[in-house]
């Protein structure tokens, strides 16, 4: 074991339960012990039914936690119905595993229902120094927490539910710093979408990403998770920060965070969950935060993105190699070379999703949106992160700004961000959203997203096309 | 009880590829939303690329590579960097096996999308970018069959050999179609040792 390690290889070394070759460092391969898991309905019915046929039980049904988000309606006056029969028929297998398996689940109308990413945080159960396991791939939320989280397919949660472990492979490490302080009117959601676009798509791909530096140490856990969350778009299979006293902070009387003595034995734990001056990664990358500008995704893949003032590159004068991708995404985005990007009408307006529905989200759409109107035109929404955050954002009176502006005030669920449910666009229709993925149909077939910060999907529903934040005042 | 749940194992393979070289080809593209409200594995099939596939209408886009004549056939994609990135959905790999895709030769494919290709004996092969030029450029030019050995580890076209490396253990999960939950609760007494030693030490976690 090398004198100096990175965090993430500390905790792999923690939860190593036999090697599984004789490989060290990047490419070894073990069996790696799995502290807890978030199940959906949408992911994880054929890995219940597989348990079933083989006749196997769930190793450790406390480590899971199942949560409806993908399928549900998030109609205000929502019911325990679904919106479609494919959908009560996952919602129903759901439920019914739970109950079969001994697992605890929340259904559609359960007072902490929510997205899972959103719902676990802030039940208080993901803790620094954990591997966390789900079938969803925006589980490197949990990197926030100073946890490797990773998203695994069905076949992964059958074998997760069944052993509690998973057959891993050693990750590469590469850091992201962030040096200085961000610019007023840019948020986590910019800095994570200018590091997409500054190394790829498959910029981290195969690496354990760990972010670093002043402007990440700056961002509340909340701007951590919308960081770590998004990694998974430019390739990084695990994203870290350096958990700290504002990980523990947060933890602070949730209801299934540590307490009293226990509380006060892992802090000491955790201490040591950092890297080691002098780890080695295999990739270390430097950005300026001062060079950070509001984003937009302008394509159809998430590091298809410019600061709000830019304007659609002309594929001809790209690298080879991004050309036909670009003329591609040009096409299906509707939009011309040349074209400035505050020149892009939008239809629709979504503020919600795993990576930007939290309550610090809402307050900064709040912000924008007080004493403003939604553009003639343009339908808005917002869907809350959790049915928590929905009560809290009601408490503090954001939901009233929100309706008196025009958006619609729905309920929780992943909806628009994947449209799995009935929030879907029509062909043709353009978005600007606070979620974290622009690809094709993905908010419905032949729709168009444009990816950005919360406080940017307010501004351009004000403005009725893509608008610069940083020029809209908040009240 | 331990019956192994890919029974396709394979070590040759010699069909028709198609050559598919975007970047970044994501899963929502790979199999659409509307083909993952099933409780079971079935109907995958249709779903596969569905909507560059097929029309509004139902019926089959002639552009579309795969619906081109001579690619009735087709069993392998060379395809882009970073394929199959995106959403963690195990039905992008459900529907190209159920589609008839056996194997995908590339230069990088997405984490999840490779673990769950893996589970489901459904063969990547990662290129070096000069190797995987070579061959798609040679495809591009005529229309042909090749041939994957995964014993002597190399794709074969006419006269044209190239050598590929693939991890031990996923290689012989492809050729055998092993059990892997059975293969790991043979350490199940590991576990449970090193799970009774992890809580004691970290309590807050029991």
């Amino acid at each position: 074991m090398p004198s100096s390690r990175t965090l993430y290889d500390k905790i792999i070394d923690r939860h190593r339960v036999t090697p599984l070759n004789d490989i060290e460092g990047p490419g070894e391969q073990l069996l790696l012990y799995i502290d807890r898991t978030v199940l959906n309905e949408y992911t994880s019915p054929q890995a219940f039914s597989g348990l079933r046929e083989a006749g196997r039980k769930v190793w450790r049904p406390e480590a899971a936690l199942g949560v409806v988000d993908h399928v549900n309606s998030t109609a205000p006056d929502r019911t325990a119905t679904a919106p479609d029969a494919d959908a009560q028929r996952q919602i129903d297998y759901f439920a019914r595993n739970g109950r079969d398996f001994g697992i605890e689940m929340y259904d559609v109308l359960h007072p902490r229902q929510g997205i899972e990413h959103v719902v676990l945080p802030e039940l208080g159960w993901v803790v620094p120094g954990l591997v966390i396991a789900a079938g969803d791939s925006h589980t490197t939320t949990y990197g926030a927490f100073g946890s490797v989280g990773f998203g695994i397919g069905t076949s992964d949660i059958e074998h997760l539910l069944a052993t509690q472990t998973l057959p891993y492979t050693r990750l590469k490490s590469m850091r992201v710093t962030i040096d200085g302080a961000v610019a007023p009117g840019v948020t986590a959601k910019d800095m994570v979408m200018a590091v997409i676009r500054s190394i790829g798509a498959a910029g981290a791909h195969g690496h354990a990403l760990e972010l670093a530096g002043d402007a990440v140490r700056a961002l509340g856990i909340e701007g951590r998770m919308t960081i770590c969350n998004m990694a998974v778009e430019c390739g990084a299979r695990v994203a870290l920060i350096e958990p700290d006293e504002a990980v523990v902070d947060y933890l602070a009387g949730r209801p299934k965070a540590p307490k009293g003595e226990l509380l006060e034995q892992a802090r000491r734990a955790w201490t040591g969950l950092r890297s080691d001056d002098g780890a080695r990664f295999d990739r270390d990358v430097r950005i300026e935060a001062r060079d950070i500008a509001p984003m937009v995704s302008w394509g159809t893949s998430p590091d298809q993105a410019l600061p709000i003032d830019g304007t659609i590159p002309d594929p001809a004068a790209l690298p080879e190699a991004e050309r036909r991708d670009a003329e591609r995404a040009i096409a299906y985005m509707g939009l011309q070379p040349g074209m400035a990007l505050e020149a892009v009408t939008i239809d629709r307006a979504f503020i919600g999703s795993c990576t930007n529905a939290r309550l610090t989200d809402l307050r900064a759409a709040a912000e924008i949106l007080k004493g403003r109107q939604v553009a003639p035109g343009v339908r808005a929404m917002i869907s809350p992160g959790s049915s928590t955050v929905r009560r809290e954002a009601e408490a503090e009176g954001l939901d009233a700004i929100f309706t008196a502006a025009g958006f619609e005030w729905r309920q929780s669920g992943c909806s628009l961000c994947l449209a799995m449910n009935d929030d879907v666009l029509a062909p043709g229709e353009r978005c600007a959203s606070s979620t974290n993925r622009n690809f094709e149909g993905r908010q419905g077939s032949g729709g168009r997203t444009h990816l950005m910060s919360p406080a940017m999907v307010a501004a351009a529903a004000v403005a009725g096309h893509l608008a610069d934040v940083r020029r809209m005042p908040r009240s | 009880m331990t019956k192994p749940k890919t029974e396709r194992g394979f070590s040759r393979l010699t069909a028709t590829a198609a050559v598919m070289p975007a970047a970044n080809v994501d899963t929502d593209v790979i199999m659409p939303k509307q083909f993952l409200k099933g409780i079971d594995r079935a109907g995958l099939a249709r779903g596969l690329f569905h909507d560059m596939r097929f029309d509004a209408d139902g019926s089959p886009d002639p552009a579309f590579l795969l619906n081109r004549p001579g690619f009735e056939d087709c069993r392998i994609l060379v395809t882009g960097p970073n394929f199959g990135c995106g959403s963690s959905r195990e039905h992008a790999v459900w529907g190209m096996l159920q589609y008839g895709i056996r194997a995908i030769i590339g230069t990088s494919f997405a984490g999840i999308f490779a673990d769950n290709a893996a589970n489901n004996g459904l063969l990547l092969i990662s290129l070096d970018e000069e190797a995987h030029g070579r061959l798609a450029a040679y495809l591009a030019a005529r229309h042909t069959a090749l041939t994957i050995d995964l014993e002597a580890e190399n794709i074969m076209v006419d006269d044209l050999v190239l050598p590929f490396a693939i991890d031990p253990r996923r290689r012989r999960a492809i050729m055998l179609g092993l059990d892997r939950i059975g293969e790991t609760l043979a350490h199940a007494d590991a576990i449970r040792a090193f799970q009774t030693d992890y809580l004691a030490a970290a309590p807050w976690l029991a």
